[in-house]
């Protein structure tokens, strides 16, 4: 079978793959790229462990074909940090001890960046409205709300 | 999965010339919430995935006097994000924005939500309510059908071989009106409703001048209910006309005993949102702000 050649631009970096038609973005991502930061928890769009944003909408990249990254632009958990600079959600994660297994950590820290870019003075609700999509098994949600809430307040007075 | 194609067309036409060749075993892309997910649970297997993402038509949405044209594919986000839609049509914008989480928010469309024809798709009974027209292409002509008319069952929709829908078009209608979508979910957020109820009301004073209700996952489709409509047009909305729409709405319901509610349920609980959707779209109709549900942040 024919494979599909697919241009594409993932965290910056102009990409070229070969994939099949109903290969996913995700199983392109891991297992052709490398770029295993991006977990598949679920495969079926309800756990949201990986959260990429294709163009800048959030997305699970598990309900994504990977012919449908022709010409988007891709960001995922390993253009968060800035070669050692922690992205502040990242560094806010490990100070608040937001993370226990790390499996859903990608997905959390993608999506809440998501949110931040588009509203930088969420409410505890719309926090986890948002984020009602990334499911975690062992830390639980308290931690993880108050870092995406504390890095949202130093956003705020840094803007100041 | 083999031998699929995939295949991103760029005009309606083209994308409607693909299906018709596809044979029965085409297959539309737009967000993919439930194509992949029926894909990968072996459900369906196509011969041809035809995305029309790229089709500016199938993506957009337009107003022409007053008149409201959601492009199929649009994703669920986008249409949350616009001012002015969400501004005329709310119970219709929040039909559509509490189909799944954010992530799957940046991906569904109305368009799908339809095609996928559950019996408790959200955005269904609210695009009844609204009175929305859906416009189908087929290989050569174009037509269109009321959104009651489009589902025939659980899973299966009226349309013919090698159409497609391209849009949906909510008409224009006087400024006192107002529209709120209700459902039942045991839980907060992300669920399937046990029973979802539109209203689209139109006022002049404290008169209902028309109406129309829409009621999802009690029925094999979601149907339009005719006598509760009936029974608030030209009443102020009393607790006379509010018992008969919700008798009428009760009435309506054909639904089954499943894990999510009963058929006793269901029933009582088709006519207790039909009274809270009914306050809300007038509330909305006399222009009070009012939030039908805790809403994401946009």
């Amino acid at each position: 079978m024919a494979k599909i050649h697919v241009t594409t631009t993932i965290n910056g970096a102009p990409t070229e793959f070969l994939c099949d038609p109903s290969q996913t973005l995700l199983d392109v991502l891991r297992d052709q790229l490398g770029l295993t930061g991006s977990k598949e928890g679920c495969g079926s769009g309800d756990c949201g462990a990986c959260s990429v944003t294709v163009d800048g909408r959030l997305v699970c990249s598990c309900l994504v074909l990977a012919p449908e990254a022709e010409g988007a632009k891709v960001e995922t958990i390993e253009g968060m940090a800035q070669g050692d600079k922690l992205h502040p959600l990242q560094k806010k994660f490990v100070e608040m001890a937001a993370l226990q297994c790390g499996i859903c950590t990608p997905g959390f820290l993608i999506a809440s960046r998501a949110l931040l870019e588009r509203n930088n003075n969420p409410t505890e609700t719309e926090i986890r409205y948002w984020l009602a999509g990334n499911l975690c098994r062992c830390t639980g949600y308290d931690k993880i709300i108050h870092a995406v809430m504390e890095v949202a307040a130093e956003m705020r007075e840094s803007a100041k | 999965m083999t031998d699929i194609q995939f295949k991103v067309a760029k005009t309606v036409r083209e994308a409607a010339s693909l299906m018709a060749a596809a044979k029965g075993k085409g297959r539309i892309l737009a967000g993919g919430t439930d194509l992949l997910v029926q894909m990968k649970a072996g459900m369906v297997t196509p011969g041809t995935i035809i995305d029309v993402k790229k089709i500016a038509e199938m993506v957009s949405i337009t107003e022409t006097k007053g008149s409201y044209r959601i492009g199929a594919a649009t994703p669920a986000a986008v249409i949350g994000e616009h001012k002015k839609l969400r501004k005329a049509w709310p119970g219709v914008v929040e039909a559509i924005n509490l189909i799944g989480s954010t992530q799957v928010q940046g991906r569904a469309s109305a368009g799908g939500n339809l095609c996928n024809a559950s019996p408790a798709a959200d955005s269904v009974p609210a695009l009844v309510a609204a009175g929305a027209i859906v416009t189908i292409q087929g290989a050569k002509t174009r037509r269109q059908v009321p959104v009651e008319k489009f589902n025939s069952g659980p899973g299966k929709t009226t349309l013919k071989a090698g159409e497609i829908v391209v849009s949906l078009t909510l008409p224009a209608r006087p400024k006192t009106s107002g529209d709120a979508y209700l459902r039942l979910i045991p839980r907060t957020e992300m669920d399937i409703a046990v029973v979802g109820v539109g209203v689209s009301l139109t006022m002049k004073g404290d008169t209902c001048v028309s109406a129309r209700v829409g009621l999802g996952a009690v029925a094999p489709t979601v149907l339009l209910v005719e006598a509760a409509a009936k029974a608030l047009t030209g009443s102020k909305l009393d607790a006379k006309a509010l018992d008969a729409a919700a008798n009428a709405c009760s009435a309506a319901c054909r639904p089954i005993d499943d894990k999510r509610g009963t058929i006793r349920y269901r029933t009582k609980i088709a006519g207790v949102l039909l009274r809270r959707a009914t306050a809300i779209a007038a509330d909305r109709a006399k222009g009070i702000s009012r939030p039908a549900h805790s809403q994401q942040g946009h």
